[in-house]
C-alpha cells in the first residue's frame, strides 16, 4: 500500500467498526436482544478486516515516484561541515 | 498500515476497544429500568422443630413461595439467581440470615412462578433460641447481567413465629 492508501485504510477502519457499532447496540437495544447487538457487530468487525486488511489495487492509486537514479548523480549529498562538535560545545 | 500484520493488530485492537464500550453502554442502559417486582410467601406448615444432641434449634418447613420477578429482566440480563432466608435476632447475634430455598430463573417466561416445598436448606440455629420467635422471610435476588454490574435487592416479609415448644 502507498500512503495514501495505508491513510485511507485506516480512516475507513475507523469509520466503519465506529458506526457498526452504533448500528449494532441500537437495533439490539430496541429489539431488546443482546445477541442480535453481538452478531451485527460481528459481521462488522468481519466486513472490515475483509475490505481494509488485504492490499487492494486501490489502495495503491497515488504512486509515488521515486526519483530515477540518474538524477541522483547530478545532486550530490551535502558535505559534513564543523558543525557536530561546536553544537556540542553550545549545549554547556 | 504498511504490512498486513499491522492492519490485523490495529483492526483487532480497535474492534476490541469500540465492543468494550458498547458493553459498558449496555450495563449503563440497565439503570432505565425501573422493577416492581412481588412476592408472597405462606408457612403451610411446621413438620418438626427439635434441638439437636449438639445443643443447636431446628425447625422443618413447608413453604408456598409465589412471585412475580418478569420486571427484572432486561435485555441485558443473563438470569435471575433468587433466595429465601429467613432473617431473626438473637441476644447473640444482631442478625441471623438462614437461606431456606434458592433457584435460577433463565428467562423471562419462568420469573413468574408458585413453588410449594420444604426446606432446601436447614434451618439451624446459632443455639437454642427458635422457641416462639419471630422472624421474617426475605425473599433476596440478583439479577445477573449478561455484560457489566449485577443489581441485588429483597422484599422482606415479616409477621412469622415459630412455636414456644418443640414438636
Amino acid at each position: 500500500m502507498d500512503w495514501q492508501g495505508q491513510k485511507l485504510a485506516e480512516q475507513l477502519m475507523q469509520l466503519m467498526l465506529v458506526i457498526f457499532g452504533v448500528v449494532a447496540f441500537i437495533t439490539g437495544y430496541v429489539l431488546g436482544s443482546f445477541q442480535t447487538m453481538m452478531l451485527i457487530y460481528g459481521a462488522g468487525v468481519v466486513l472490515t478486516s475483509l475490505i481494509i486488511v488485504p492490499n487492494w489495487p486501490f489502495f495503491n492509486r497515488s504512486h509515488l515516484k521515486w526519483l530515477d537514479p540518474s538524477e541522483v548523480e547530478k545532486h550530490p549529498k551535502p558535505q559534513r561541515s564543523n558543525f557536530g562538535p561546536m553544537k556540542k560545545a553550545s549545549k554547556k | 498500515m504498511h504490512s498486513f500484520g499491522y492492519r490485523a493488530n490495529a483492526l483487532l485492537t480497535f474492534a476490541i476497544t469500540i465492543l468494550a464500550l458498547m458493553c459498558g453502554i449496555a450495563s449503563f442502559s440497565d439503570n432505565f429500568n425501573s422493577p416492581s417486582p412481588t412476592a408472597q410467601v405462606q408457612v403451610l406448615n411446621i413438620n418438626w422443630f427439635q434441638k439437636k444432641p449438639d445443643g443447636d434449634d431446628e425447625v422443618s418447613l413447608t413453604l408456598n413461595v409465589s412471585a412475580n420477578l418478569e420486571s427484572l429482566f432486561t435485555w441485558n440480563t443473563k438470569q435471575v439467581f433468587v433466595f429465601l432466608a429467613a432473617e431473626y435476632e438473637t441476644p447473640k447475634n444482631s442478625m441471623n440470615q438462614v437461606s431456606l430455598w434458592d433457584g435460577i430463573i433463565s428467562s423471562k417466561e419462568h420469573s413468574k412462578f408458585r413453588i410449594h416445598t420444604t426446606n432446601k436448606y436447614r434451618f439451624v440455629d446459632q443455639g437454642s433460641n427458635l422457641r416462639g420467635k419471630d422472624f421474617n422471610l426475605t425473599l433476596h435476588w440478583h439479577v445477573m447481567p449478561k455484560t457489566g454490574k449485577m443489581f441485588v435487592d429483597n422484599i422482606v416479609m415479616s409477621g412469622f413465629r415459630l412455636p414456644k415448644a418443640y414438636r
